[in-house]
C-alpha cells in the first residue's frame, strides 16, 4: 500500500453520514458461516446493513468480502458444493425461506460486477433486460425505464442517440455505467457492487462514485472495494474483513479515523494487505 | 569467458518448424492434386476435341477422339508399347463406343474437315462423315452445300421442343392428372368398402378420364411434329448410315471449330449437366435431379440435426448433474461420431424405415394400405428417412460443437443475467444461445459436410439410381418427403460400377465428383457467411 493511505493524509476526505433515517438492520446478516467444500470461508459474520445507507466491505484478497456480497443476492448459489450454516435477512424475510424464489430475490437486489458484462445486444435492449425476463412487454414502460435507469446511471446524454446501437461499442467507463443502469432498471431495494470501479481509469472512477452518492437516495448500496480511498469517499459504514472473519464494523468516520482494533489499523494505514 | 549455452548458434526448436510445416505441405499438395485431377478429368466431359481419322495396317478406319494412351499391358519393359484408345461412337454399328489400338498399326492420322460429331437420344454419341441432310419434304441438301449444318442444327432444336412440350404433358400434366386418379381410385374403394355413395367419385374419374384421353390426344398431335427429316452419312468403314433429326440432340464439326465455338458448346453442355435430366443410364445428359436431392437431403438433415443436437447439448451442459453417468453418456456421444456409416444406414433401414415409417403407415396411411394393394408410404426408403438417418449420423458433431460453445460463453455474461433476474432457461434462451450460435454454426457446417458427402447409408434409405419425380413439385403438399431421390454422391457410384458402359461413364464419374464438392463447398460457404454474420455481432465482446 503506498503511503497515501494513510489516514492522516489529507488525501482521504471521510464523508458526514447523512441524516435521514430508515431501517437500521435492513439487511440483516446473522452468525453466518459459509463453506466451499472443506473449505470454510466466513466464520460467525454479524452485521446489520442499514437502509438508504452506503456500506463498503474492504480487506486483503481472499478474505470473504466478495464471498459475503455474493450471498446477499444468493449469487454463490452456482457454485457447487457450498454449504451456509446461520441467516440473512433482508428487511425481515430470509434469503433462505423456502418460499422465496431466488429470481424474486435477485430482482429486488441487483448486482454490479467486477468486469463490466454488458450483453451482446443494444444498449436499449441491456438497460431493459431485467425487465424483458419479467414479462414486461409494454413499449412506453420499458421506453420510460430504460431513460429514467440511464439518467441515474449519468449517461443518458451520452448516448440517447444511439440506444440501438451495440452495447460493446461503448467505452469501459460507459459499459460499467450501463451495467449500473440495467442493475437498476427494474428498481430493486438493494444494489451490490463488487470493485465496480477495478477496471476503470481516474476519471471513469470519479463518475461512478458521483452517482453512487445519488443512487443512495434510492437504494441501499453495499460495495466492495479494493481501494480505501473509495470506500473512505462513498460509504457511511465500512466493514473490514480479514481472514473470513468480521474484525471491524462501525461508521467510515470511525473506522478510518480512530479504528478500535490493532489490524483494522494496519490495513487502512498500509502496513499489510 | 565461459560459452553460455545460449548462444549456440542454431536454435534448438528450428528443424520442428520445418517438419510441421511440410505436414502441411504434403496435406496441400495432396489437396491441390486431387482437384486438379478432378478437374481436368471432368472437364473432358464438356470439351470438343478435334476428332481424327485413324487408319490401319489391315485396312480399317476409326473415326473418334483419342480418349487415352498407356503402355500395352504386359509388354516388355525394355520394349515398351504403346496403345491409344479412341470413342468412335455409333454404339449399335461397332458394338461399342471405345476401341483400344495398338499404336504401330497406325498408318495414317489425318482430320477431315467434315466430320460431324453427334449426341443421339440413344446409343451415345455418334462420329461420322456426313453426305446430306434430307428435310421433311424430301429435299436433300448435300454436305457441301451451304447452310447444310444450319439446316441440320434447325431440325436438332425443332426436336429439342417437341421433347420438350412432350415432356410437359406426358410428366406434368399428366402426371397430376394420374395422382388425383390414383387417390380417387382408393377412396372409391373405401366407399364400396363401406357401402357408402360412390357416385360423386365416379363422376369425378369420368371427369379426370376425359381429361386424361385429351391430354394424350394433345401429347399425340404435338409427337406427329416430329419431323420425319434424316441425316445420310457414312461411317468410318464407309457404310451408308440414315439417322432421324428427331434422335439428335447436338451436332458439331470438331475439326472446323473455331476455339470459341468450342467454348460455346462447352457452356451449352455444362448447362445440360447442370439443368437436364439423365439419359442413357446416367452416363449422358444431365445431373439435375440429383443435385437437387443432394441439396434438398443436406438442408433437410440440417434442420433436423440443429435442433435436436442442441437441444441435447443445453441438457448435458447446463442441467445435467456432474457424475459417472454424464460422463459415461459423453463418451458414449462421442464414440457415436466414430461409427462406420453404413451402421447408420442399416439402422435406419431397420428402425425408421421398417419399425417407426411401418408403425406411421398402419396409424396414418391405414387407408392406402387396404385398397391400395399394401403399397407402404412411408413405411419405405424415401427423403425423410434418409435424411433422418444423416441428422443421426452428425448428431455427435453437433452436441460437441455446441456443448464446446455454449462453455466457451464468458462467464461474467451469465452471471449478469441471473443477477438481472432472469430465470436459468431465460438465461440461455436470451444470452448463451445467441452467444454461441457461431460456434454451433460451426458444428452444423462440419455436419453439413460430413452428411452431404455420404453415400452409403443413403444407399439403404431411400436413395435410387433414378427417380421420375423430385421431392419437391407443384402437388401438394409441395414436399414430399416419403419419396426417393437421387443424390450425387451415390451417382458417382451408380456412375463408376454399375454402368453397362464404364468407360463411356469415367469421364462422367470425374464431373459428378466435381460437381459433388462444388456443391458442398457452396453450402459450406452460406453456413460460414452466416456464421461470420453472427461473429460480427458478437466482436468486441470482452470479459
Amino acid at each position: 500500500m503506498p503511503a497515501t493511505m494513510n489516514p492522516t493524509t489529507s488525501r482521504i476526505q471521510v464523508r458526514p453520514a447523512t441524516e435521514k433515517e430508515g431501517r437500521q438492520d435492513y439487511i440483516s446478516i446473522r452468525d453466518f458461516n459459509f463453506y466451499y467444500g472443506a473449505k470454510k470461508a466466513l466464520e460467525s459474520i454479524t452485521l446489520d446493513v442499514p437502509e438508504r445507507r452506503v456500506v463498503a466491505f474492504i480487506g486483503p484478497s481472499g478474505c470473504g468480502k466478495s464471498t459475503l456480497l455474493r450471498n446477499l443476492n444468493r449469487m454463490n448459489d452456482l457454485v457447487d458444493g457450498i454449504r451456509h450454516e446461520g441467516d440473512i435477512t433482508i428487511n425481515g424475510r430470509s434469503i433462505y425461506d423456502p418460499g422465496l424464489e431466488v429470481i424474486s430475490l435477485r430482482r429486488r437486489v441487483g448486482m454490479v460486477f467486477q468486469k463490466s458484462n454488458p450483453f451482446p445486444k443494444s444498449i436499449y435492449e441491456n438497460v431493459v433486460y431485467a425487465l424483458r425476463v419479467m414479462g414486461v412487454r409494454d413499449r412506453a414502460i420499458l421506453d420510460e425505464a430504460c431513460e429514467t435507469s440511464l439518467r441515474k446511471a449519468a449517461l443518458w446524454d451520452e448516448v440517447k442517440d444511439r440506444l440501438q446501437d451495440s452495447a460493446l461499442g461503448l467505452s469501459g467507463g460507459q459499459m460499467q455505467r450501463l451495467c449500473i443502469a440495467r442493475a437498476i432498471a427494474n428498481r430493486p431495494e438493494i444494489l451490490l457492487m463488487d470493485e465496480p470501479c477495478s477496471a476503470l481509469d481516474p476519471i471513469a472512477t470519479g463518475k461512478i462514485e458521483e452517482l453512487i452518492h445519488e443512487l443512495k437516495e434510492q437504494f441501499t448500496i453495499v460495495i466492495v472495494t479494493h481501494s480505501m480511498q473509495q470506500a473512505a469517499r462513498v460509504s457511511d459504514r465500512t466493514a473490514f474483513f480479514y481472514l473470513g472473519k468480521l474484525i471491524e464494523y462501525d461508521t467510515t468516520e470511525k473506522i478510518f479515523m480512530n479504528p478500535s482494533q490493532a489490524q483494522t489499523e494496519a490495513y487502512i494505514s498500509g502496513r499489510f494487505g | 569467458m565461459a560459452h553460455h549455452p545460449a548462444d549456440s548458434a542454431t536454435p534448438k526448436g528450428e528443424p520442428w518448424v520445418w517438419f510441421t510445416s511440410l505436414g502441411l505441405i504434403v496435406g496441400l499438395v495432396m489437396v491441390v492434386g486431387l482437384l486438379g485431377l478432378v478437374l481436368v478429368n471432368g472437364f473432358a466431359v464438356f470439351w470438343a476435341p478435334t476428332v481424327p481419322t485413324v487408319k490401319l495396317g489391315d485396312g480399317t478406319t476409326h473415326i473418334g477422339h483419342l480418349a487415352q494412351r498407356r503402355i500395352r499391358p504386359g509388354s516388355p519393359a525394355s520394349d515398351p508399347r504403346y496403345e491409344r484408345q479412341y470413342q468412335v461412337g455409333l454404339k449399335e454399328v461397332n458394338g461399342n463406343s471405345y476401341v483400344w489400338i495398338d499404336e504401330k498399326k497406325v498408318t495414317q492420322e489425318s482430320f477431315d474437315p467434315s466430320v460431324l460429331g453427334l449426341e443421339r437420344m440413344e446409343n451415345g454419341p455418334a462420329f461420322v462423315v456426313p453426305v446430306a441432310f434430307v428435310d421433311a419434304k424430301g429435299i436433300r441438301l448435300e454436305a457441301s452445300q451451304a447452310g447444310f449444318l444450319a439446316a441440320l442444327q434447325a431440325e436438332v432444336a425443332h426436336a429439342a421442343e417437341i421433347r420438350e412440350q412432350l415432356a410437359d404433358i406426358n410428366r406434368r400434366q399428366i402426371g397430376e392428372v394420374n395422382a388425383e386418379m390414383e387417390s380417387l381410385r382408393i377412396a372409391q374403394r373405401r366407399a364400396e368398402d363401406r357401402r357408402e355413395p360412390t357416385q360423386a367419385i365416379v363422376d369425378r374419374l369420368a371427369k379426370l378420364d376425359a381429361r386424361f384421353a385429351e391430354l394424350k390426344a394433345s401429347a399425340d398431335k404435338v409427337a406427329a411434329g416430329i419431323s420425319s427429316a434424316k441425316l445420310e452419312a457414312r461411317d468410318a468403314s464407309g457404310r451408308a448410315l440414315s439417322l432421324p433429326a428427331a434422335s439428335l440432340v447436338r451436332a458439331w464439326e470438331p475439326n472446323r471449330m473455331t476455339f470459341w465455338e468450342r467454348v460455346g458448346l462447352l457452356f451449352s453442355r455444362l448447362r445440360e449437366f447442370l439443368f437436364d435430366e439423365p439419359r442413357e443410364a446416367n452416363t449422358e445428359g444431365g445431373l439435375m435431379p440429383a443435385i437437387f436431392g443432394t441439396l434438398v437431403m443436406t438442408v433437410f438433415m440440417s434442420l433436423l440435426v440443429t435442433p435436436f443436437g442442441v437441444i441435447a447439448a443445453i441438457y448435458l451442459r447446463e442441467y445435467a448433474k456432474d457424475g459417472p453417468i454424464l460422463r459415461a453418456v459423453r463418451i458414449c456421444v462421442n464414440n457415436l461420431a466414430g461409427v462406420p456409416s453404413i451402421v447408420f444406414g442399416v439402422f435406419g433401414l431397420g428402425f425408421f424405415v421398417y419399425v417407426l415409417g411401418g408403425s406411421l403407415d398402419r396409424l396414418f396411411f391405414a387407408d392406402q394400405l387396404k385398397y391400395n394393394n399394401n403399397t407402404p408410404v412411408l413405411g419405405t426408403g424415401g427423403l425423410l428417412w434418409c435424411s433422418l438417418t444423416l441428422a443421426l449420423m452428425t448428431l455427435p458433431v453437433v452436441i460437441v460443437a455446441t456443448e464446446e460453445a455454449l462453455s466457451a460463453v464468458p462467464r461474467g455474461m451469465r452471471e449478469a443475467s441471473l443477477a438481472a433476474g432472469a430465470s436459468k432457461w431465460q438465461t440461455i434462451r436470451d444470452i448463451l444461445l445467441p452467444a454461441s450460435a457461431p460456434g454451433i454454426l460451426t458444428g452444423v457446417i462440419l455436419a453439413m459436410a460430413r452428411g452431404a458427402g455420404e453415400v452409403a447409408p443413403l444407399m439403404l434409405v431411400g436413395v435410387v439410381k433414378l427417380a421420375p419425380t423430385l421431392p419437391v413439385d407443384g402437388l401438394a403438399p409441395f414436399l414430399h418427403l416419403d419419396r426417393k431421390f437421387m443424390h450425387l454422391g451415390f451417382h458417382i457410384f451408380d456412375l463408376g460400377f454399375q454402368s453397362p458402359d464404364s468407360d463411356a461413364a469415367r469421364p462422367m464419374v470425374f464431373a459428378t465428383t466435381l460437381l459433388l464438392i462444388v456443391l458442398v463447398v457452396c453450402l459450406n460457404l452460406g453456413a460460414i457467411t452466416i456464421r461470420n454474420r453472427l461473429r460480427a455481432r458478437f466482436k468486441g465482446a470482452s470479459f
